[in-house]
């Protein structure tokens, strides 16, 4: 007999139930404001049955306005690890690069992108590039991170290696350090994803680009909250999603 | 000068190490020369500084005092003319067997084309009996068949001399006899200059030209020099046999049980300590 897949199926389940079961009362007790399930889904329907309908700059179908964020966040996302991946091969292979600039990293990582979108518009004038500046540099720091702790953890053993063989400074990269810090670089970039993924909301809400989170903030401006919540689950989505996709990568690179 | 004699000397080694209570000096004064073609093994209790003067030979460290002449010329860092096989393989995991030993081929032989490199390896390769595991990665090899490999990428940097440091330590008893075979069968075709750390006695005897057994650290040196003059090509089954076998085994073991924490004076110069010269060589302590 096949055993009831109780674990992973039934009780997701259930916590589904008990959140939606929560919403239902809250709509229709303290929050008179919160759109019910059912309102959503009436108003949300156009958007998602018709996905990547174009009716106008700020109302087209929701896998459309996906599209345009993910081009954006790939951008950025693409700068930081250009960016990153080799910053931390640098503090990951020099002690005195770390000491010099852990400090200022550590500094750095728990700036909010609410904070640097207006020093990239400072900087570069235009919105796309300012939104670019933020997302690359709040999603660097686990590609950082990880990267250098990856380099720092390449076994005495495979170095040894390429002492005796006496390999080249480019050899003893491409053939030993790279390939030995790439399932530590992997989580770095999956983990850089997420936050690039983040940011992106935030930096449409702020530019007013056409996107997941510049819909949210029109619609919350033209009080159609019921596309609050569309949004916000479709970020939750594809957030998801790419999690899972980059882990599913990442896996791969620790196996091998 | 150079002769046959003392292809490889190690002259006054010192080896100190930084530790909270001042320097550490785990090796002073350790004194050997090697013959071309010659087999050594090293052997002394656990800790005693036998992988310290190994890696100093290898030139993964740096001696604080003496000098080691290899080939005459004096060591200086590590490199391709001298074969490491480490106690762990240390296979690269992301390349294949032949890709392992092709990273050491391309290094001594950059010049040769791809096709000749490829067959460099893959002759060493089935050497070490590794024929139909080629295209293997480390993780589908079992641990004696890596450190087949790791054998095979030392014959195949055709290097200077050969250092091992406990090969088979990881390896399970049965394993351990069969790469102590394929070893001896693989160095006897090519006579390279070997010095090998081992702790098993069967091992060194059944290896090695001469044994030199360390005494204990801290300070530990060259205590004792046993020659082994088994004519070669060896066989285990008909060595273990000869008294002869057993005087020696017994010889190394005495040193090990009473002798190996007496500093010798004066380095062993008597007729014992002469080597069992390989291929006609003589040398001289
Ligand atoms: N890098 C190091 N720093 C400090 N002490 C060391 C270092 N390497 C080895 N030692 C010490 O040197 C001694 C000899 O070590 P080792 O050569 O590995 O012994 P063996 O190989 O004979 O078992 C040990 O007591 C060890 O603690
Ligand atoms: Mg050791």
């Amino acid at each position: 007999m096949k055993r009831f897949p109780f674990d992973w199926l039934a009780l997701p389940l259930v916590g589904l139930i008990a959140v939606g079961l929560l919403w239902v009362i809250s709509c229709s007790t303290w929050a008179p404001n919160l759109p019910s399930p059912v309102k959503t889904w009436e108003m949300s329907r156009p958007y998602i049955v018709e996905p990547f309908a174009k009716r106008g700059e700020l109302d087209q179908g929701v896998l459309r306005f996906t599209w345009y964020s993910l081009i954006l966040v790939s951008k950025g996302y693409f700068i930081a690890i250009l960016i990153g991946t080799p910053l931390g091969f640098l503090l990951g292979s020099s002690k005195t690069l770390t000491m010099m600039f852990d400090p200022i990293i550590q500094f750095l990582k728990p700036v909010s992108p609410l904070a640097w979108l207006p020093l990239g518009l400072v900087l570069f004038g235009k919105s796309e590039p300012a939104a670019l500046f933020t997302i690359a540099l709040c999603s660097m720091w686990p590609t950082v991170v990880n990267t250098a702790v990856g380099v720092r953890a390449v076994p005495q053993d495979y170095l040894n290696v390429a002492r005796v063989l006496k390999l080249s400074k480019f050899k003893t990269l491409t053939k030993v350090l790279f390939p030995a810090t790439l399932p530590y670089m992997f989580t770095g970039f999956r983990l850089s994803l997420g936050i690039a993924w983040l940011v992106i909301v935030a930096c449409e809400m702020l530019i007013g680009t056409p996107g997941v989170g510049g819909f949210l903030w029109q619609e919350y401006n033209s009080l159609i909250y019921e596309h609050i919540i569309l949004c916000i689950l479709t970020i939750g989505c594809v957030g998801f999603i790419l999690d899972r996709l980059m882990g599913i990568v990442e896996r791969r690179f620790a196996a091998a | 000068m150079l002769t046959d004699s003392n292809y490889l000397e190690i002259w006054n080694l010192t080896k100190s190490f930084p530790t909270p209570k001042g320097p550490a000096t785990v090796v002073k004064g350790f004194q050997l020369n090697v013959a071309r073609g010659e087999f050594v093994s090293l052997i002394g209790h656990s800790g005693c500084g036998k992988s310290t003067v190994l890696s100093m030979i290898a030139g993964l460290s740096e001696p604080t005092s003496g000098g080691i002449i290899l080939a005459g010329r004096e060591i200086d860092g590590a490199g391709p003319d001298r074969g490491v096989v480490f106690q762990a393989p240390c296979l690269l995991p992301w390349m294949t067997a032949f890709d392992n030993v092709l990273l050491g081929v391309q290094q001594v032989k950059p010049d040769a084309s791809r096709a000749e490199q490829g067959d460099i390896v893959k002759h060493y390769l089935e050497l070490v009996g590794l024929a139909d595991a080629i295209h293997k990665r480390p993780a589908e090899l079992s641990g004696g068949m890596r450190q087949r490999v790791g054998i095979a990428r030392a014959f195949a940097l055709s290097p200077k001399m050969l250092l091992l440091d406990e090969p088979f330590g990881m390896l399970d008893a049965l394993t351990r006899l069969e790469l102590q075979e394929v070893l001896l069968e693989v160095w006897s075709q090519h006579q390279m200059t070997a010095v090998m750390v081992t702790h098993d006695v069967d091992e060194a005897v059944l290896l090695s030209d001469r044994v030199v057994m360390m005494t204990n650290g801290p300070e530990a040196q060259v205590g004792e020099i046993v020659k082994v003059p088994f004519a070669r090509p060896r066989d285990r089954i008909h060595l273990m046999e000869t008294t002869a076998y057993e005087d020696v085994r017994d010889e190394l073991l005495s040193f090990l049980e009473e002798r190996a924490h007496i500093k010798p004076s004066i380095p062993t110069t008597d007729e014992d300590a002469r080597p069992a010269p390989a291929a006609g060589s003589t040398v001289s302590c």
